[in-house]
């Protein structure tokens, strides 16, 4: 296995040659070398091994396709090409969490209750305000009423900055001033949008580094508070997660889910070089779907997340 | 799977205990846990590697010669090498040329607009120096809002063009104006862009050929995973920048970005950001964060930045009053002000050896005194200085006062009574502090 025989191995190449070798498709060096074979080249193994890391899946979970794929090619014998890409992309979307159909991704689709109210947590910058935004926009787009709650009261600029994308996007946004109490922003929003039978209500929260209890108890107050107005709120918790953060993302999911029950998660930045592999162990820990990749700051640049794709882009 | 770092490497040398040399088969047990803990802190796949090539290397080429237990020798080795690959010793910032241009430069939601108000509010305190924070990010929404709220904290003033789209022009219109008003220092804050957007890293390109500034800084989150060495490459490529920032340090990463980074660029980490205020910016020490991510303290940084914002004479007066038994709640409430101005008191806290495992999960946010605050802003005068007066009734009255409930009041004076006591305990030690400094230059 490739941690193991790591060290047996004194081929050293310079960083630099590392990086900028042009990436090889995992799947042509996987078949080429375990096609009438019932074992796995280490080589090979190795390969996949680095492919995976560099995509930010870890450690752990990196070994533990690995374990799964060397097990599936003793038992089964033989494997073509083809089926051993089959083997791969199964086992790797095994780990991915299915979407529920109770709150569906797609934007058009019925909603199960009135207003469906979304609540959007996660740390520091990665693009909770912005993912708001667009989402906001999908709804519009899709013939719903929207009302947008700007409970981030602590960042400099947070409530213009979301006041901004309510004017792009032509949705309401409910506000009071800087430093106001964020539970009481959201409990304006949720009665405003109830009075005026919004269907969908998205609540800004501020960034904050799960490590933080104060911080993460207040998700816990707003929660309670919204839920005197309408009593099934939040409806949906999306954890926003930053697709080029590194392995502190499962520690993220793990803190939040904790603080405030995340039903979603969004993953963005994924037009950048990184691949967002994380999500694949937070996914099978946590048993969370993912529903939204960003990929870029304009207002369209939200897909619905295709586990397939995903896949496809992780390990092509 | 997620012990942080030095956690990790602490149990890994613990296979090497025992055993008396270091061997081909002894080290290769514990890299392969070092290579693991190094992939599980996000340094890049890569740079582990040859981290650890090199560390065995070392390693083995020792063990005859010494007869230190294999463990110390294990932990020096790491050390020293974690240390150089994060590089040297502290590079100082640029700041020659009237006036000294720093631009920012890094991904989206990095923390370069709050690090620009950081920085130039440090540089006016530390160094006296008069900054213009300049507005180019034209594209994110409020991004302009944003710097000028920073700036009004700050103080500072902000150059901006609402109605420009034109970063560049914004950039050289700025220098202009700062000549004209006589600002010594310029600070450009510019928007997030990713390293393969062609147009934007052309745009960031162009704004530092017109200002050629002084300093160039890569801030990035240190929450960043593999693709660091990708993008800080990327960056380096285009702008040849002077430095980076390493931004959110305040949280829980193992941070192995900073020496993927350093790896690949080989240019010096310069600062590093631990919170969302203002006064949450610090040096980078190369050394210091070697110690930190091997467990044993950044005590040099924590002396440092306790002693510029402590205020002596007031630590002198409660040190007198804690020896004779009289600290009291008035006193009480001047030290959470002192920790307050020193800005996160877990990160504070974490720098002092041994300290940093027992507060991981203890509770000690900025806002943690808000409640103690107001229930001692609800006592009398008297109550203040004597808190054994405080009695049923009173206790009732203070309730009311603050909208605390009594049992809330009944611990925050059982833990008042505690601390008492454990503050005089302490006293009667010597300094903690100074021990481990000793400890750590007999490395
Ligand atoms: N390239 C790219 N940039 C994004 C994406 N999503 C957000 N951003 C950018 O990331 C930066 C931070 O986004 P925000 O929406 O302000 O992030 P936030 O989580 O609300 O930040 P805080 O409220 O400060 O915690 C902005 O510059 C956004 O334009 C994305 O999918 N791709
Ligand atoms: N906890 C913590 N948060 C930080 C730190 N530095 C910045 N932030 C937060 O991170 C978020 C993004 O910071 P910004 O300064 O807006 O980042 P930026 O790089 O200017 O973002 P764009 O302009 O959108 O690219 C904000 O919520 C900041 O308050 C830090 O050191 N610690
Ligand atoms: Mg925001
Ligand atoms: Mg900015």
């Amino acid at each position: 296995m490739g941690i193991l025989s790591f060290f047996q191995k004194d081929k050293k190449e310079t960083l630099d040659q590392g990086l900028a070798k042009t990436k090889e498709s995992v799947f042509g060096k996987l078949a080429r070398a375990v096609v009438g074979k019932s074992k796995v080249d280490d080589e090979v193994l190795d390969r996949l091994e680095e492919v995976l890391i560099t995509s930010d899946v870890g450690v752990e979970t990196t070994l533990r396709i690995i374990e799964r794929i060397e097990q599936r090619v003793a038992r089964d014998k033989y494997v073509g090409t083809d089926e051993l890409n089959k083997v791969l992309k199964e086992e790797v979307l095994s780990l991915l969490t299915e979407d529920n159909a109770e709150n569906p991704s797609d934007y058009s689709a019925e909603l199960p209750s009135s207003p469906y109210v979304i609540m959007v947590v996660g740390v520091n910058g990665v693009g909770k305000t912005t993912t708001i935004g667009k989402l906001a926009y999908q709804f519009k787009k899709s013939g719903k009423s929207v009302y947008l709650g700007a409970a981030d009261t602590f960042r400099a600029a947070a409530v213009e900055q979301l006041v901004a994308w309510g004017e792009r996007v032509g949705v309401p946004v409910i506000k009071q001033k800087m430093g106001a109490d964020p539970a009481s922003v959201a409990f304006d929003t949720l009665t405003s949008a109830k009075t005026n039978n919004a269907d969908v209500v998205i609540i800004d929260t501020a960034g904050r580094l799960h490590n933080k209890v104060n911080l993460m108890n207040e998700l816990t107050k707003i929660k309670n508070v919204m839920r005197k107005v309408v009593p099934t709120a939040p409806n949906e918790v999306l954890l926003v997660l930053d697709g080029s953060t590194g392995q502190n993302a499962f520690e993220q999911a793990k803190q939040f889910t904790k603080a405030t029950d995340v039903s979603a998660l969004a993953i963005t930045k994924l037009d950048g070089t990184a691949k967002g592999g994380v999500v694949l162990g937070i996914s099978d820990q946590f048993k969370i779907p993912v529903k939204y990749i960003g990929l870029g700051e304009g207002v369209e640049d939200l897909q619905v997340f295709d586990r397939k794709e995903f896949i496809n882009s992780l390990l092509d | 799977m997620f012990e942080n770092l030095s956690e990790r490497l602490e149990r890994s040398f613990k296979i090497l205990k025992g055993q008396g040399t270091i061997t081909e088969i002894n080290v290769a047990e514990t890299l392969k846990d070092v290579r693991k803990a190094l992939l599980d802190a996000d340094v890049n796949y890569k740079v582990a590697k040859t981290f650890t090539d090199d560390v065995k290397a070392k390693a083995l080429g020792m063990n005859v010669l010494n007869a230190i237990k294999p463990n110390e020798l294990m932990v020096k080795i790491v050390h020293d090498e974690l240390a150089r690959l994060m590089g040297g010793t502290h590079e100082d910032i640029n700041l020659k040329g009237s006036p000294a241009v720093i631009l920012m430069s890094g991904l989206q939601g990095s923390g370069k607009t709050t690090f620009s108000g950081k920085l130039a509010n440090m540089l006016k305190h530390k160094r006296g120096k008069n900054p213009l924070l300049v507005a180019c990010d034209v594209y994110r929404p409020a991004a302009i809002d944003q710097l000028k709220v920073v700036g009004e904290q700050i103080n500072v003033p902000v150059y901006s063009e609402p109605d420009s789209k034109n970063p560049i022009k914004i950039a050289e219109n700025a220098i202009k104006q700062a000549k004209r008003n006589g600002h010594d220092l310029v600070i450009i804050d510019t928007a997030g862009r990713l390293a393969i957007d062609e147009q934007m890293m052309a745009e960031i390109a162009a704004i530092k050929d017109a200002v050629k500034p002084q300093e160039i800084l890569f801030v990035v989150d240190a929450m960043t995973g593999q693709d660091a060495v990708n993008t800080a490459k990327e960056f380096n490529e285009r702008l040849n920048f002077d430095g980076v920032v390493l931004t959110k340090l305040d949280g829980d990463t193992r941070g192995g970005a900073a020496l993927s980074i350093r790896t690949v660029v080989d240019k010096p980490i310069k600062f590093i950001g631990t919170g969302e205020k203002m006064e949450a910016i610090d040096l980078f020490h190369p050394e210091r964060m070697a110690d930190r991510i091997l467990g044993m303290g950044d005590i040099v940084s924590l002396v440092e930045r306790a002693q510029e914002q402590y205020d002596e004479e007031e630590a002198r007066k409660i040190s007198k009053k804690i020896a004779k038994n009289q600290f009291d709640f008035n006193d009480f409430m001047s030290q959470i002000q002192q920790i307050k101005k020193m800005g996160n008191i877990k990160d504070l806290a974490s720098m002092i050896p041994g300290v940093g495992k027992m507060m991981k999960n203890v509770d000690l946010d900025d806002n943690s005194f808000v409640g103690v605050e107001s229930i001692i802003q609800s006592m009398t005068p008297a109550e203040r200085a004597n808190p054994q007066l405080i009695n049923g009734s009173r206790k009732n009255r203070i309730a009311k006062g603050c909208g605390r409930s009594v049992p809330e009041i009944n611990r925050l004076l059982k833990q008042f009574s505690d601390m008492q006591k454990m503050m005089r305990a302490m006293q009667n030690q010597s300094n903690p502090l100074r021990m481990m400094r000793k400890k750590q230059s007999r490395r």
